[in-house]
Order: structure tokens, then C-alpha cells, then sequence
């Protein structure tokens, strides 16, 4: 246990960044060591959103403890659900439809994309521009009127279950889509103008928060975060799942290390989520979109791990099943618990204001690092 | 700002070429400085002119006027805001207490309680006393109308549920003096 407050031996200063603290985006306490404007040492505090998620669902059963895991990275609910389905699926040794595959994988594309926008803004408010912020809800929005329309829900959808999709993609979904991507490519260039080419943005981006790609590695940095320093970490590329082996798009790597390369992965990241799309949404097949399961689903007694890529990287399902109805054991590997950690490694040295500008570009999402 | 980046730039990134910023670009002198300070600007301009345009063309702003929009507000049909059991003009539904949904349930937001019908032939038959729906429980999931074999319920596209007491998010669903509908098994 760390004093929380104070001056250290050196006659350093201790001081509190949350745990409640705007440019945290949640309830993350980070207790910094300064001397004078430098950072010395960041060091997170878990803990005040921790729910005991995995515990909790040791005692569901495998159909009802996918709705949870949206509770986690609640921005990439979509791909959480999706992890675990996928996992009790490897389980149970079953198919599922094409349809299901396809209407999937262009799910988890549009939460990515409606992830990345949520973080763009966010970060353009980190930095005290307040104005990108509603530029990118305004696109976000479109696609949350999407999933309102075909899963009954904005943010926290349930829509994966064991064996595909629960309801059939609404009648108007294809078109809804397409509109979408008409309006993003219309608007993709506002987002370079209002923010990206801007001289006081690239000041506080380029050079700042350094991670080398050996740090990245050596923390267990994964998706944008490793990316940006030049890490190849796509889980969609390098451990294929669904039909993301039979699309076309190129994982995105910035050679740069700092803030600026971490933010223009994500940027055109989005671009590529576009791309996936527009191969996919009109070559959704016919048939079901649910393989035919059991009422009651038994996992064989065994061991299953699943991992997928969501808006924040590498995301893992691991059961322990003993054969009964509900799981022996469930751990999550989330990806911004470990992006978080390599923090402390990045921050040293640089000066406290560019703190903020580093959190940003790590996009953590609290409840999702403290289950 | 520390100074150990080996930032590169590359083909993607827009305007502004002389990396690493203003303050600690370094090299070129007087003119390269100038035109750090010239660009500076330019893309400073680029981004008001974006809020300028958004500015003087009000018809772009799609922000909506929550509450006064209630009466025009259209939810889609899918939309989950609360469980509901839905009576047909006669007050019969389709419940017949299998208690699936209960099951179902990861929350324990269902609770069923039935009751022993005498059917016209003198036997016992399993009926629906009461459904009760805990609303402050319920995470909206979805799991309870896909486990119903008879369609009995659905999600309501309602969503303002505030309350002055927690016990009024208690519901009933089967309606007072309600029985099952003919022919549902």
C-alpha cells in the first residue's frame, strides 16, 4: 500500500488523479509521484467498480451469462457477447449458420466503428475541444439506431447467444447500413479538419507518450495500443474466427510509438471496419440465422478459450467446465487491464499535463478493467 | 514533451509536415519557422471554418428535443423497455405457467405463481395465478420472450420508469379476473 498523500523521501510530491476525476472516464484512481511538473510514477488504483463479474457467472448458465459481459467493455458489447458465444459454441461442438457468421462479423464491425467514434470524441474533450465531441455522436448515433432497430437495444445488446443470433436482422438493416456508410464517408474528412491537422492537437500528440514495441510487447499491450507502436497483435488476422479469413482489410500499424501513432490507428481503423462492412452487406446468405441447440446447454468437462479483437484488443474467454449446466470456473482476459498497465512505463518523465493526452489514446473503459 | 520519438511520418497523415511540433522542430531557421507558424494557422482556420459552416446551416443540427418530442418519439418494435403480457379483448392470454421464462431468467426478475384449475371434465389442470415482474431487477435481456413456447410475453416500448417507490416496479403482468386462451397447451 502506497501513501496516498504526501511528499516522499526524495521530496517528491504525491498527489490523486480520481477516483472521481472527468478526464478518467470512470472511476480509475491514479496515484502520481511528481517532481515539479515531471512524472516520476503512475500508479493505478483498482477496485471501485470491481463486480465480480466472473464470479458471478459461475453460478449462470452458459446461455444467461453472455448478457454480463456486456456490462464490461460496455462500448464493445457486441464483441464481448460475441467472445463468449464463440467459446461456448468450441464447447458444444456445433456449427452455426453462414448467416449467423455474417451478420455477426458485421456487428462487431459497427460496434467497433461506434467504439472508435465514442473515443475520438472523448479524446478531442480530453484535450479541451469540445466541439468533436458532437461530431462524432452524431455518427455514433446512426449506428446505435441500427442496433435499436435489430437488437432492441443502444449499448447493451445480447444479441450473440450459443448457436448464432437471437432475432433475424430487421428488414431495413441492409439499407440502414448503407446509409450509414454514405454518411461516414461524407463526414470522414471533417474529423481530419476539425482535429487531426490541427497544430495545437499535434503538439500535445506527437512525441508524447512513448512506448517502444519491446514495452508493448513485454506489458501484454494489445489492438491499438500495441499497434501503434508497430506490434502486429489483430486477433482477426493472426487467429482467424467467423468469415473475417474470407474478407479483405489490412491491419493497421503506425510506426510512430507515441499518442499520435496510437490515435491515427484507430482512425483508420474505422476505415477498414467500413471496408469489412461494405464486402459483407450485401452477400449476407440465405437460411437460418440460429443452429438448432439443446434447451439446456452442458458443456462437456473440459477446458475452452476464445479470443476475439474488440475496439481495445485481444478480449479472452476462458471456461473450466465440469460437465454440468453452469461453469466451473470463468476468467476474461481483458485487453484494457493490460494496456493500462504499460501506463505507468509511458507517462515517466513526460510532464503532467500530457498525462490526460496518454489515457486518451490508451481508451480505457473502467468497468471493463475492474470486472 | 519528451523528445525520444522516432516518429515517421507517414503517407496517411494529414496537412502539417514538419513533425514533432512547432516548439522543438528544429533546423531551417528563421523561414522554416515562419511557415510552422503560417501552417499553424491554416489549420487552425480549417477547423473553424468547419464549426463557422455548422454555425450558419441550422438545418444539419440533428439533435432532438427530448421530452417535447414525446408524442412524435418512434421507438423501433424491437426497442426492450419492459416485460409486458399482452390480453386480447376477451382478458385471456397465453400463459400456462411453465415457468420457462422464470427459468430463464439470470436475474431471478420472474417469479410464477400457479394455481390448480378444475377443467369441465372434473380433472386438475396446472393454470396461471399470478406473474410476477420485477422491473428493478431486470436487465432487459431478452432471454425470457425467446425461452416462452406460446408467445405469451413481449418487450414494451416503454422506457421512462422512474418511481417515487421502489415497490411500485413490482408488477403483476396477468391482469385481474384474466384466463388462458382456448386451445393453448
Amino acid at each position: 500500500m502506497v501513501e496516498e498523500i504526501g511528499t516522499t523521501p526524495e521530496g517528491d510530491i504525491i498527489i490523486n488523479v480520481g477516483p472521481q476525476h472527468p478526464a478518467t472516464h470512470g472511476v480509475l484512481h491514479l496515484v502520481i509521484t511528481i517532481n515539479g511538473e515531471t512524472i516520476k510514477k503512475v500508479e493505478p488504483h483498482l477496485g471501485y467498480i470491481h463486480r465480480s463479474i466472473e464470479k458471478m457467472c459461475e453460478s449462470l448458465t452458459y446461455r444467461q451469462f453472455i448478457y454480463v459481459t456486456s456490462r464490461m467493455d460496455y462500448l464493445s458489447a457486441h464483441i464481448n457477447n460475441h467472445a463468449c458465444a464463440l467459446c461456448v459454441e468450441k464447447g458444444l461442438q456445433i456449427e452455426i449458420p453462414s448467416r449467423a457468421k455474417v451478420i455477426r462479423v458485421i456487428m462487431d464491425e459497427l460496434t467497433r466503428i461506434a467504439s472508435h467514434e465514442l473515443w475520438w470524441g472523448a479524446m478531442a474533450m480530453d484535450l479541451g475541444a469540445f466541439t468533436p465531441f458532437f461530431h462524432a455522436f452524431r455518427e455514433r448515433e446512426t449506428i446505435n439506431d441500427i442496433m435499436e432497430e435489430t437488437c432492441g437495444a443502444r449499448l447493451t445488446m445480447n444479441y450473440m447467444v450459443p448457436g448464432g443470433v437471437m432475432l433475424d436482422i430487421h428488414p431495413n438493416f441492409q439499407k440502414r447500413v448503407k446509409d450509414f456508410i454514405t454518411l461516414y464517408k461524407s463526414k470522414i474528412s471533417e474529423y481530419d479538419e476539425l482535429v487531426t491537422g490541427n497544430i495545437i492537437f499535434q503538439n500535445r500528440m506527437k512525441g508524447v507518450g512513448y512506448l517502444s514495441p519491446e514495452d508493448a510487447i513485454s506489458f501484454g499491450c494489445t489492438g491499438p495500443t500495441a499497434k501503434g507502436s508497430g506490434v502486429s497483435s489483430d486477433i482477426r488476422k493472426l487467429y482467424p474466427y467467423e468469415v473475417y479469413d474470407q474478407v479483405q482489410f489490412d491491419e493497421v500499424l503506425e510506426t510512430g510509438c507515441d499518442s499520435f501513432a496510437r490515435y491515427m490507428v484507430r482512425i483508420r481503423e474505422m476505415n477498414q471496419s467500413i471496408r469489412i462492412i461494405e464486402q459483407l452487406i450485401d452477400n449476407i446468405p440465405e437460411g437460418d440465422f440460429q443452429a438448432k441447440t439443446k434447451a439446456v446447454l452442458k458443456l462437456p468437462k473440459g477446458e475452452f478459450y476464445q479470443r476475439v479483437e474488440t475496439a481495445r484488443g485481444e478480449f479472452g474467454v476462458y471456461i473450466v467446465s465440469e460437465g454440468g449446466t453452469t461453469p466451473y470456473r470463468i476468467k476474461f482476459r481483458s485487453p484494457g487491464f493490460s494496456n493500462l498497465s504499460a501506463l505507468d512505463q509511458m507517462a515517466r518523465g513526460s510532464k503532467l499535463g500530457d498525462l490526460v493526452a496518454m489515457m486518451g489514446t490508451l481508451d480505457l473503459v473502467i468497468p471493463d478493467i475492474d470486472r | 514533451m519528451s523528445n525520444n520519438s522516432n516518429y515517421k511520418d507517414s503517407s496517411s497523415i494529414p496537412p502539417l509536415a514538419s513533425g514533432g511540433g512547432g516548439a522543438s522542430s528544429s533546423g531551417g531557421g528563421a523561414l522554416q519557422y515562419l511557415k510552422d507558424v503560417f501552417n499553424g494557422l491554416k489549420s487552425l482556420a480549417t477547423g473553424l471554418r468547419r464549426t463557422l459552416y455548422y454555425f450558419t446551416h441550422h438545418k444539419e443540427i440533428i439533435t432532438e428535443q427530448y421530452p417535447e418530442n414525446r408524442d412524435t418519439l418512434n421507438l423501433p418494435e424491437r426497442f426492450k423497455g419492459e416485460v409486458v403480457m399482452p390480453h386480447d379483448e376477451n382478458n385471456e392470454h397465453a400463459c400456462t405457467g411453465c415457468t420457462a421464462c422464470e427459468l430463464a431468467c439470470p436475474n431471478a426478475t420472474i417469479k410464477i405463481i400457479t394455481k390448480f384449475d378444475i377443467t369441465p371434465e372434473g380433472k386438475k389442470k396446472k393454470a396461471l395465478d399470478k406473474f410476477v415482474y420485477h422491473l428493478e431487477l431486470c436487465t432487459m435481456c431478452n432471454l425470457c420472450v425467446v425461452a416462452c413456447p406460446t408467445d405469451a410475453i413481449k418487450m414494451a416500448q416503454t422506457f421512462e420508469h422512474s418511481v417515487f417507490d421502489r415497490s411500485e416496479l413490482t408488477k403483476i403482468l396477468n391482469k385481474p379476473g384474466s384466463k388462458i386462451r382456448e386451445g393453448i397447451e
